[in-house]
């Protein structure tokens, strides 16, 4: 447990209000007018160069948007954001995007080093084996507030065929696969946010992966939110073509600020035949101060579509951040035999709240899903997990089994577990299971009597509560999210 | 080693310890008897430090320190161990982690540095061997689903990985069968060496056929009110606790 030691000596050197990414940085901007009206999103889509069908998209959407209403029936209580007091577009300022890593501001650069991000593209990652050395690069696409600022590796993907580019690049230059698959899976009036998001989307990722090919490494984004008063508002659309492989991991942080910031992200994934998306999220958005002051609020509407049979798309998350939560990346199970994984570390310590969980919509023959979810509250949190498991009329044979454990740190936070199951097909077999646990004095005691101090003794039952979950992320990040979580406990005992 | 001195201690009001008063020296086998509710479980508690209770008088010393301002896994540290009646469980975290952990959380407090992971699975595969625990046992989390018998063994392999100057055995016989206590009793007495001493609580006699004691306690009403040798716990298995409790014996 060498990981435990290093964290909780980690944890140690850091203050309980300190959140370790919470730095700003000083860099020049280049912004949209405050608010939100038509000007804008021209604004936006001259900004990104977009062709004239993609502002009619955006307007389109805008325009569903004014007519809708924000959702309430998740469990979370927050001010509706002010949607005028927020800057839809920051991007720092540079004459042209940049055209390679030395024409990036390098006070950007160094910012992501600060995140750890492996910018440089001989960076190799530690603790990779030698068998596996080929998939030891992880390519980088970091969004900074608004745009994309570099991408990585994009050479050596390309001669594989791979396209991975941000988004806007994508528009410009591969139209013809965003006309395709772009809101194919998250329709544009979807929900409040989605819809919002469609209007105003700044970058985001786009990959797609043709026939056949199987990604030679790690794909990955990072998002960051810096300037003040701003929305991020990413999208990211993953194609993987029939028999094709990508496994692709997103992160997030942003500065440590007194008022909330909005986030919200369209995620869509789309899985040909034979085909497999493999999609981990480490979300560590600032979680608010130890009072519940400031903190990201994260609205997100991840979907993916196993659109043709035998293929199968696997969602782990790890979410530690924001103040408040809405998340639900869910499958479609479409093809026949297809497969949706989800699964999920949530954690919520001080006024955190997350309303997170998935759905499982099985509409063809022999579709399989397995959700295994692991909710572990401290401080004065509230943390729900939500699903809904449905089998249409046509999936004969649709398999589910869930997992769902939470786990309770103190007596001033919540767990709550919402599952809806619908079944109209009589041969579907779905299958959940649920428990609830505290982490009780008899087992601190018992630790410590055994000469493990309290952190290390909350570390080690935590990370033996989340393990399975774990095991799913790439082995690079896995070390980086147990780290995470013995961070986010911190200052949960005694 | 371990001084006890007019130790008084309650929970949530109720007086449970009434001034105990106990000496056990280097290499000293100590047992102590007595019948239930006479607050032998809380002494060896209050020993290992758990939270619930509160000390009103009193003092302990182990080795000259003063263990009451100690933190739990400050008192195991420098060589207290307590294996418990109830072991607890610990879903999710394997045995074999757990041990490691313990034993390189004391190892660094004690400032010896971690112990290398080959020479970690040496010794616990050596230890494991002796005291009948099964590689299955130490891949399984911690407890979890262990039989009454699994569980005393594996505090017994604990302890003996631990290397503690004090044991504290807490009715480590409870729920053992006669083949499953000898191999517990011949783990602990592989254990006996004159740098250690034991404390061992229990309610039969027959324990102390395997373990035996220099001295034997009884305990009634939070207080020692008789000591002598091993004979002592001999006559008690005879005549029960009648003499103490002023009770005709059943």
């Amino acid at each position: 447990m060498a990981a435990v030691k290093e964290t909780v000596d980690q944890v140690k050197q850091i203050d309980v209000d300190q959140y370790k990414y919470g730095f700003v940085t000083e860099i020049e901007s280049d912004k949209a007018p405050i608010g939100l009206n038509e000007d804008v999103i021209r604004f936006i889509s001259a900004k990104k160069a977009e062709p004239e069908w993609m502002l009619e998209w955006r307007l389109d959407a805008y325009r569903r948007w004014l007519t809708m209403e924000e959702p309430t029936w998740a469990k979370l209580d927050y001010p509706k954001p002010k949607f005028n007091d927020i800057y839809y577009y920051s991007a720092p300022k540079v004459a042209e995007g940049p055209k390679s890593l030395d024409e990036v501001d390098p006070e950007l650069l160094r910012t992501y080093e600060k995140l750890g991000i492996p910018l440089q593209e001989q960076e190799i990652l530690a603790g990779v084996t030698e068998e596996n050395r080929q998939y030891s690069k992880v390519a980088v696409d970091a969004v900074f507030d608004s745009v994309s600022v570099a991408t990585t590796f994009k050479e050596e993907l390309k001669k594989a065929g791979v396209i991975f580019c941000s988004i806007s690049e994508a528009i410009r230059e591969h139209p013809e696969l965003v006309k395709k698959y772009l809101a194919s899976v998250v329709p544009v009036s979807d929900n409040f946010y989605a819809t919002l998001n469609s209007a105003v989307f700044t970058d985001g990722s786009f990959v797609y992966v043709p026939e056949g090919v199987r990604c030679p490494m790690e794909l990955s984004t990072y998002f960051r939110i810096n300037e003040q008063n701003t929305g991020q508002f990413e999208r990211t659309l993953i194609i993987a073509d029939k028999g094709s492989y990508v496994s692709y991991l997103e992160g997030c942080t942003a500065p440590q600020r007194d008022e909330n910031q909005l986030h919200a992200a369209v995620v869509e994934l789309i899985a040909l035949e034979d085909a497999e998306i493999k999609y981990s999220t480490v979300q560590n958005w600032y979680p608010g101060d130890s009072e519940g002051k400031g903190g990201i609020y994260n609205f997100v509407t991840k979907r993916g579509d196993c659109r043709e049979k035998n293929s199968k798309i696997s969602w782990t998350q790890v979410e530690t951040g924001s103040a408040i939560t809405w998340k639900y990346p869910s499958c479609i199970l479409r093809g026949e035999n297809s497969t949706g994984e989800f699964y999920s570390i949530a954690i919520s310590n001080g006024y955190q709240q997350i309303d997170s969980g998935t759905k499982m919509t099985h509409l063809g023959k022999n579709t399989s899903s397995r959700i295994i979810s692991k909710g572990i509250s401290a401080g004065r949190s509230n943390n729900t997990y939500r699903g809904l498991v449905s089998a249409h009329k046509k999936a004969s044979g649709a398999r589910n089994f869930t997992q769902c454990d939470s786990l309770l740190i103190g007596d001033q936070c919540g767990a709550h577990t919402v599952p809806y199951v619908e079944s109209k097909n009589a041969s579907a077999i779905f299958e959940h299971e649920a428990t609830t646990s505290k982490i009780s004095d008899d087992q601190m005691f018992y630790c410590q009597a055994r000469g493990i101090g309290e952190e290390e003794a909350v570390a080690l039952i935590v990370n033996g509560f989340v393990k399975d979950v774990i095991q799913q992320l790439p082995m690079e990040f896995a070390v980086e999210a147990q780290k995470l979580i013995n961070i986010s406990l911190e200052g949960s005992v005694g | 080693m371990l001084e006890i001195k007019n130790l008084h201690a309650e929970v949530e009001g109720n007086k449970i310890l009434r001034g105990i008063d106990l000496t056990i020296n280097a290499g000293e086998i100590h047992a102590i008897m007595g019948p239930n509710g006479s607050g032998k479980s809380t002494l060896s508690y209050v020993l290992a430090g758990k939270d619930d209770y509160e000390i009103t008088e009193g003092e302990i010393l182990f080795n000259g320190e003063n263990v009451l301002e100690m933190e739990p896994h400050e008192r195991a540290a420098v060589g207290l161990f307590l294996a418990m009646q109830y072991p607890i469980e610990i879903p999710g975290v394997a045995n074999m982690t757990f041990l490691k952990t313990a034993l390189n959380a004391q190892r660094v407090a004690r400032g010896e540095g971690e112990l290398k992971t080959p020479d970690f699975m040496k010794k616990v595969k050596e230890l494991s061997a002796k005291l009948n625990v099964t590689q299955e046992m130490l891949r399984r989390p911690l407890n979890v689903g262990f039989s009454g018998g699994e569980k005393k063994r594996n505090e017994i392999l604990q302890m003996a990985l631990l290397e503690p100057k004090l044991c504290i055995l807490d009715e480590t016989d409870s729920g053992l069968d006669i083949d499953a206590l000898r191999i517990v009793s011949d783990g602990v007495n592989a254990l006996k060496s004159p740098e250690r001493s034991m404390l061992v609580i229990t309610h039969y006699q027959r324990l102390l056929n395997y373990i035996v004691p220099d001295v034997v306690h009884v305990m009634y009403q939070g207080k020692i009110v008789k000591s002598g040798d091993k004979d002592l716990a001999l006559q008690l298995e005879e005549k029960g606790y009648a003499e103490f409790t002023g009770e005709a014996a059943a």
